[in-house]
């Protein structure tokens, strides 16, 4: 076998021109965040490194964020999987089953040690010694540890490795636990159900070019994609300053694109990107599409329903301060098990925010039991 | 005799085990065992069934919508809630896009590489590859540059020694029959419907929002239509939609129907080996004057037994006496005792592992061995999923499946018994993909025409409230999901959730055999299979891959004893 290739390599052997390698990587630091300066960080990255291993892990969950992953439009999943990753253990597309499949998980532990990058789909139930959850007879923890531990980077995909998601909404009957409870070491987190497509090979990409984590909030979240709600930048927004709201499903305000809040909409207490980057390349997010956001970033937002009983419910509801109230409010109580790795945080914001807690103690309670 | 260990059992979805004892190079029993449970009855419990859809949908995230769509249905039933013309129609193109998306993609990233050597193509001459590809097809991207560019690429990914996705496949097997030209064509379309697939589920952005999981709604679809208004289902959005179709229709004729027809050509073998059980279930599906009108299902409803195709039994999932779920092999128990069987609406699922402590290395198959229940109808196992809808059409008498049907038969120069096989499966799957990409043509021009009357009506409100709820009520809901056979049923009181339960596709398929020691529709399918050596299993994986398992799996084989007698190695 011939040496592992850079990207630079690949591409050389694919065709391509030097210059359209340069396109490509001013395009992959423009996905990235990142302005000129740090370009030339991309282009090294690219041309020196062998394509990075990745192990994916499969436990509680329903594929959808794999599901999503394949459909990212930029870059394109087979130039993901093909070029720029090597993806030595995934059950959903591997060739190999059964024990050749096991044999390349070991082969990647062994090999690459403290340089693969971990991606871990689904919650994993503590419950009764692990029995919800088992492949190739090991439970799913005992496998999580043991892949964890030379791991370069672990990325919990989608809500149900980073909260718990569905399999956790009460009762949570087989101990469902989010990536971060279990393991001691830093874990980005990347919520949604699913994630948008293009979020999660931008946070890979990130990795992949920067050789380090992104930045990431008090939740572990990249702040790249979960810094904004979904309230603040959703394009229907003047519709809710201006008090204009759908009553009834495809009522005349629907059918104008009015503001969805008092449909339950939970884009005020959702950080995400839907409303920016939106879905499938840009082609939409849910409230565009009429319906309101489920807040599926959301720790616990199963339980924060019946989805349709709007926020208005909750008491101190006033027009825009008290929406702002419950987005902040929301944020942070979530933020309660603040993870040690959080790398930045503004300090007066948080006392602020703080302060806020304090004043609205009873608020929160209330936000938090949304259940019936 | 031997028994074979594969764990897991690799492109599916989910977590599923199999165990088989191979006799003299064939197949001569196997245990399937779902190793994941979620509880999602108990997390039901007590929810507004309107947000119903929104957890049951979580079920899948593959085929994604299947169970949205049942489980609106589930309430509307409860409810007596019809749905306006349009929003039958955009479910139905939603339904659609779902089949068109996930059939392809099973075709090429799940199933192909059981079919497809990867590493022959690097041997294969391009300009033979594009003789191929003109003669069976009309497809523009069959120029010998674009397959020699193809094959350059694979040929540097190999070379690069980190093989990815295809490390320690099972390439070379004296079971790959496909000459190298061929082999490169798959693996041609394997990058193209790769990159296609990611653009008809746009379709599930327009109407729902975004996918995987689009939006639903009980009483209709939660998109408005309006055409003086951009913030709606407006010309562009519905524009957009059919040039969406119209790709899928160029994707489905020209690239997967002759890749499907021109690789069945050289395993027509296979065409012999994993039928499995004789008796096939069809709920139907899409709707066209309303869904308490299952005549005017485009699928239509019904049982077949013992391969008897002169005869559609009709099939009610009211009646307590039809459809029944058995705990006798599965980790569960039911408050009369674990020989009992029971109706969904009376279902009852708590928890009771008797499994050993991970690690395992086998199960016990004599007592409980899966986290799946075992379906049945009037006591008999049955198959679900695109044979299934097939043949319960065929045997109906409908038009578009025959005319499909005979085609591929003709083609193949095989008789019509070939389809109860694992080749015959795998085909469906791809006869009716064809059949769906012109019926969301004709449901799209419904819809436009529906829209150019004056109807743009989406949800009907009568219902929503549910304080014009009775006190209780009790609902089914069916689809067809592409796997097939789904149903929700539900009992709502006090307008919460009292009891709901899930019977799915792959529940019927992969469950373990019932008390009465008769197995289900995988396990079934696998006798016979022969497995040429017992250290590559592919084989196993051709039959269980032909049902496109939504549970992962993995299948062990042991010696007499019981006992692992070997695992896999492979270069």
């Amino acid at each position: 076998m011939a040496e592992n290739l850079t990207i630079w390599q690949t591409m050389q052997a694919k065709g391509h021109s030097r210059r359209e390698f340069l396109k490509f990587c001013s395009f992959a630091a423009a996905l990235a965040g990142i302005g000129s300066a740090g370009f030339p960080r991309v282009l090294r990255a690219f041309e020196k490194e062998p394509r990075p291993p990745v192990i994916w892990l499969h436990f509680q969950e329903c594929t959808c964020c794999s599901e999503s992953f394949i459909r990212s439009s930029h870059p394109i999943v087979a130039d993901v999987v093909f070029d720029y990753l090597s993806l030595d253990y995934t059950e959903t597309l591997q060739a190999a089953a059964g024990f050749q499949a096991e044999q390349c998980m070991e082969d990647t532990m062994k090999k690459f040690a403290g340089k693969y990058i971990l991606l871990v789909e689904g919650s994993i139930p503590l419950e009764d010694d692990g029995i919800y959850c088992t492949i190739a007879g090991k439970s799913a923890v005992d496998i999580l540890r043991e892949t964890a531990k030379n791991a370069a980077a672990v990325i919990a995909w989608g809500s149900c490795a980073s909260n718990g998601c569905i399999q956790g909404a009460a009762p949570n009957p087989t101990g469902a636990t989010p990536v971060h409870d279990i393991l001691s070491q830093p874990v980005i987190n990347v919520p949604g159900c699913p994630p948008i497509a293009e979020v999660m090979t931008a946070v890979v990409t990130h990795i992949l070019v920067f050789g380090k984590i992104p930045e990431l909030d008090s939740q572990g979240r990249p702040r790249e994609f979960y810094s904004r709600r979904v309230h603040d930048t959703c394009y229907r927004r003047p519709t809710y300053d201006a008090g204009l709201f759908v009553e009834s499903w495809d009522d005349e305000n629907a059918r104008k694109g009015y503001c969805l809040y008092k449909m339950g909409c939970r884009g005020p207490v959702t950080y995400n990107a839907c409303a920016v980057t939106r879905w499938n390349e840009g082609t939409s997010y849910p409230i565009q599409s009429g319906h309101g956001c489920l807040g599926c970033s959301e720790n616990g937002f199963w339980d924060n329903g019946p989805f349709y009983r709007h926020l208005a419910s909750f008491p101190g509801f006033g027009i825009e301060t008290t929406a702002d109230t419950i987005g902040t409010v929301v944020g942070v109580a979530a933020a309660v098990g603040v993870t040690a790795h959080a790398i930045t945080t503004n300090i007066r914001k948080r006392k602020l925010i703080a302060e806020e807690i304090q004043n609205s103690v009873p608020e929160s309670g209330d936000v938090e039991g949304g259940e019936e | 005799m031997a028994r074979i260990v594969v764990d897991p059992i690799t492109r599916i979805e989910g977590h599923l085990r199999i165990e088989a004892t191979v006799e003299n190079g064939v197949i001569t029993d196997a245990y399937s065992s779902g190793t994941m449970v979620r509880g999602f009855e108990k997390i039901l419990k007590g929810r507004d069934p309107r947000d119903a859809w929104a957890f049951t949908e979580r079920a899948c995230g593959v085929c994604t919508t299947v169970h949205a769509l049942a489980s609106v249905r589930t309430v509307e039933d409860a409810l007596g809630i019809s749905v306006p013309k349009n929003a039958e129609l955009i479910r139905n193109l939603m339904f659609c896009t779902q089949y068109v998306q996930d059939h392809v993609v099973h075709f090429y990233h799940l199933h192909a590489l059981d079919w497809v050597d990867v590493v022959s193509a690097l041997k294969a001459d391009p300009n033979e590859t594009s003789t191929i590809a003109k003669a069976i097809s009309a497809w523009p991207k069959s120029s010998p540059a674009y397959f020699a560019a193809v094959q350059q690429r694979v040929k540097t990914f190999v070379e690069s020694g980190q093989l990815g996705i295809f490390a320690n496949g099972y390439w070379g097997h004296p079971a790959y029959k496909l000459p190298p030209a061929v082999n490169l064509l798959g693996v041609a379309h394997y990058l193209e419907a790769l990159e296609w697939q990611k653009e008809i589920v746009k379709i599930h952005a327009i109407f729902g929002g975004k996918n995987p999981h689009p939006n639903y709604l009980v009483g209709g679809v939660p998109c408005s239509i309006n055409l003086e208004e951009v913030n709606a289902i407006n010309s562009e959005r519905l524009n957009f939609v059919g040039s969406l179709i119209k790709g899928a229709i160029d994707m489905v004729e020209q690239v997967y129907l002759p890749d499907l027809l021109a690789v069945a050509g050289f395993y027509k073998d296979w065409a012999a080996v994993g039928g499995g059980l004789k008796n096939y279930l069809a709920y139907g599906d899409l709707p066209t004057r309303g869904y308490n009108q299952p005549d005017s299902f485009k699928f239509p409803r019904g049982a077949i037994l013992d391969r008897n195709l002169d005869e559609i039994h009709e099939v009610n999932p009211r009646d307590s006496e039809e459809i029944k779920e058995y705990i006798s092999h599965s980790w569960y128990k039911y408050s009369d005792g674990d020989d009992a069987g029971k109706h969904p609406w009376d279902g009852e699922t708590e928890f009771n592992y008797t499994g050993p402590k991970p690690p395992y290395a086998h199960l016990n198959v004599d007592g409980k061995y899966s986290w799946l229940k075992t379906p049945r109808w009037k006591e008999h196992p049955m198959e679900v999923g695109p044979l299934a809808r097939i043949l319960v059409a065929y045997a109906s008498g409908n038009d578009d499946v025959k005319e499909v049907v005979g085609e591929a038969l003709a083609k193949l120069d095989v008789p019509v018994t070939a389809v109860f096989s694992t080749l015959g499966r795998t085909a469906a799957r791809g006869l009716e993909t064809r059949l769906v990409v012109r019926w969301m043509k004709e449901f799209y021009d419904d819809l436009i025409a529906n829209i150019k009357a004056g109807d743009t009506r989406t949800f009907n409100d009568e219902k929503w409230d549910p304080n014009t709820w009775p006190a209780t009520a009790e609902g089914v809901g069916m689809s067809e999901a592409p796997r097939g056979a789904l149903a929700h049923w539900i009992r709502i009181k006090d307008k919460q959730i009292d009891n709901y339960q899930l019977v799915v596709p792959s529940t019927w398929n992969a469950s373990p055999r019932d008390g009465m020691g008769q197995r289900s529709a995988y396990e079934e399918a696998l006798i016979g299979t022969p497995v040429a050596n017992v250290d590559q299993p592919l084989e196993i994986l051709r039959t269980i891959h032909s049902f496109d398992p939504c549970i992962a799996c993995a299948v062990h084989l042991y010696d007499p004893a019981g006992k692992h007698i070997r695992q896999v190695k492979v270069v």
